[in-house]
């Protein structure tokens, strides 16, 4: 897990310079600072658990199992990315690890996971699917339509509420009117919040809930409470209108997901610093080594612009 | 051969499908016991049970958001809205999600679902649900669009729709569900983007979509016994669209009529005309004329929705005209 962890925070680093060293098109949101909740839920899942994913899906898609060179290529608009340059961050989707996709409507996937949840339950399989969206996603009213359903039918879903505090430049207290958990426990799901800095505590509720998920008890809602260390995109650079520095500095000196469970692993005689040292220079390594193959691979041929949009 | 209404053909195709393939499942407002208000789908949750035949409360956003997400992992949902009319609330699902998903992920997912819908007005029902909106989805790349004009069409294409592997639309015509047609006992499927000639002619084109197929055949049926030849035409399909078909026929006749019931301004008869305007000019002996639904909301009484849908003796009128040579500029269209 805190291997997961290293590595969201650095292909995060890395797309950020990407990003600001105008290497890379487009727009982008990092999920710097919310790893704990991606991993420690990602790792509770088997490969054939779907998960889907926001506009922040970077964390999701490493949690879930992604490669850094596609994920690179993908963000570059190359041929080699898991969608053939043509999702982009925010489209970003690996089946092949059960993600089933970044969306860049806000809570536009809230649907897709049900369903996701309704075909396991059809044809009995045991997958359990978690809807990953933002605390911001819970203004959409799709929201309520299907969780109202996935607790009528009992669907193996859980939504995952990763609430930073933030919807896009809102404090969520201003856009949210009661509480976020009362939202799904108004359906008769059981829900829980959780301290979303903390993996252990995250995959360890993760866990409990995918198990009873299988047995039938669905579905769940989690909030997991978590920060984002950067804007709402990368360009939201002049913030303190919003947020201030102070509140950020506090985040990231006192709650880290990653130090807190470094400390964890180094205190209980888990692993050294020196073993975590080599394995953050090791990934780093890995990262640098996926952006330089980014950045020459090819980009699409222009005769696949009409290619893929409609199935065989 | 048999005779069966537009509804029990539905019904059949669905069913079989169903048997054939255990991934498909029904699923919309009212589809089970009550099997819809117009109840085509009567008897299925009796065979296939209430997991396969799923009804789901009034929220159609919800329930085509899960089927995007079921048809993207395995199942294949025909989807039921109760109106086309309700398009508009489903919009971001089926445009923005279904429709892209293929694409947007590289080729790596796909979304094998079939909406069933209608469309249609003269059943006053007003504005809100009166309306003919396939143009609006024709326009989505990504999504396939069927409208049959029989029932004999409504099977055959239904079954073509469910082994898509894309997301297809489907619209009846309401006044439709009743009215019955020749369909064969056995399995039949009549594949996309392949225009059907209802009736050969030589004179002028009628090219017509479903509600308007039969509006189309009328016509030619006035014009015939005024010794004016008329070939209709019904594409089936809009997306993929026969166009081949549609300017073989111009390039016989050297006139057609585009007669389709959705609002006509930027609509199905523009994008028909347009295209015989680009690749059958030098053949055509007059202008390619629109018949579409006025450019109103549907109004709720007879007497004024009435004016807003192509007639037969509308589209006799206007097919006269270009035969004469006589321009057409600026009228209103049905008047009868």
């Amino acid at each position: 897990m805190y291997r997961q962890m290293v590595r969201i925070r650095t292909f995060e680093d890395n797309a950020n310079q990407l990003y600001l060293s105008a290497k890379m098109p487009g727009l982008t949101h990092m999920y710097s600072g919310e790893e704990a909740v991606a991993v420690g839920i990602c790792e509770a899942l088997k490969v054939t658990d779907k998960i889907t994913s926001t506009h922040r899906g970077h964390g999701h898609c490493v949690a879930k199992g992604a490669e850094f060179k596609e994920m690179f290529c993908e963000l570059l608009g190359k041929e080699e990315g898991y969608c053939r340059g043509k999702g982009g961050s925010m489209h970003i989707a690996d089946q092949s690890n059960g993600n089933l996709g970044a969306n860049a409507i806000v809570g536009g996937s809230m649907g897709i996971a049900t369903g996701a949840a309704f075909t396991a339950k059809l044809l009995g399989r045991d997958d359990v699917t978690v809807c990953f969206f933002g605390d911001g996603a819970t203004a959409q009213g799709l929201m309520y339509e299907v969780m109202n359903m996935a607790a009528l039918w009992n669907l193996p879903i859980i939504y995952a509420c990763e609430n930073n505090g933030y919807s896009e430049y809102t404090k969520t207290a201003e856009i949210a009117a009661g509480s976020i958990t009362g939202r799904a426990e108004a359906f008769g799901i059981e829900a829980h919040t959780v301290d979303g800095q903390d993996v252990l505590a995250v995959n360890s509720l993760t866990e409990q809930l995918v198990e009873r998920c299988r047995k039938g008890e669905g579905p769940f809602f989690m909030e997991l409470m978590t920060y984002r260390y950067h804007g709402h995109h990368v360009g939201d650079i002049n913030r303190e209108y919003y947020r201030s520095k102070d509140e950020e500095k506090d985040w990231r000196d006192n709650k880290d997901p990653i130090t807190k469970f470094a400390r964890h692993l180094t205190s209980e005689g888990i692993a050294t610093e020196e073993e975590l040292k080599a394995m953050q220079a090791e990934i780093k390594a890995d990262a640098t080594a996926a952006v330089e193959y980014a950045l020459k691979a090819k980009y699409p041929d222009a005769s696949e612009v009409d290619m893929h949009v409609y199935a065989a | 051969m048999r005779e069966i209404t537009l509804s029990q053909a539905v019904n059949e195709a669905l069913a079989e499908e169903m048997r054939r393939d255990e991934t498909v499942f029904i699923i919309g407002e009212d589809v089970a016991e009550a099997g819809t208000p117009f109840k085509v789908l009567s008897g299925l949750v009796e065979e296939f049970g209430t997991s396969r035949v799923v009804d789901t409360p009034i929220s159609e956003p919800g329930f085509m958001g899960i089927a995007v997400g079921a048809a993207m992992t395995g199942s294949r949902p025909v989807v039921d809205l109760m109106f086309g009319d309700f398009l508009f609330l489903i919009m971001d699902q089926l445009c923005n999600q279904a429709a892209k998903t293929h694409y947007m992920s590289g080729g790596k997912l796909s979304v094998p679902l079939v909406l069933r819908t209608n469309l249609g007005a003269t059943r006053r029902s007003a504005a809100q649900h009166s309306q003919s909106l396939h143009a609006l989805v024709a326009h989505i790349p990504g999504l396939k669009v069927a409208l049959p004009s029989s029932a004999y069409e409504a099977k055959g294409l239904m079954k073509t729709a469910i082994r898509d592997n894309n997301p297809v639309v489907i619209f009846e015509d309401k006044l439709m569900y009743q009215e019955k047609a020749g369909v064969p006992e056995e399995e039949y499927l009549i594949p996309f983007g392949v225009a059907n000639v209802k009736r050969e002619g030589t004179d002028i084109t009628l090219i017509a979509t479903s509600s308007m197929v039969q509006v189309a055949e009328k016509a030619a049926e006035i014009l015939a016994a005024e010794g004016i030849s008329a070939e209709v035409i019904d594409p089936r399909t809009i997306v993929p669209l026969d166009e081949a078909a549609l300017i073989k026929s111009v390039k016989k006749t050297s006139r057609a009529i585009v007669i389709d019931e959705g609002h006509q301004s930027y609509g199905v008869t523009s994008e028909i005309a347009s295209r015989l305007n680009e690749k059958a000019f030098y053949h055509l002996d007059a202008p390619v004329l629109r018949m579409g639904a006025m450019d109103v909301p549907i109004p709720f009484s007879p007497a004024l929705e009435d004016l807003t849908v192509p007639t037969p003796e509308g589209v006799a009128a206007n097919a006269r005209r270009l035969v004469a040579g006589e321009m057409i500029a600026g009228e209103m269209i049905n008047a009868a």
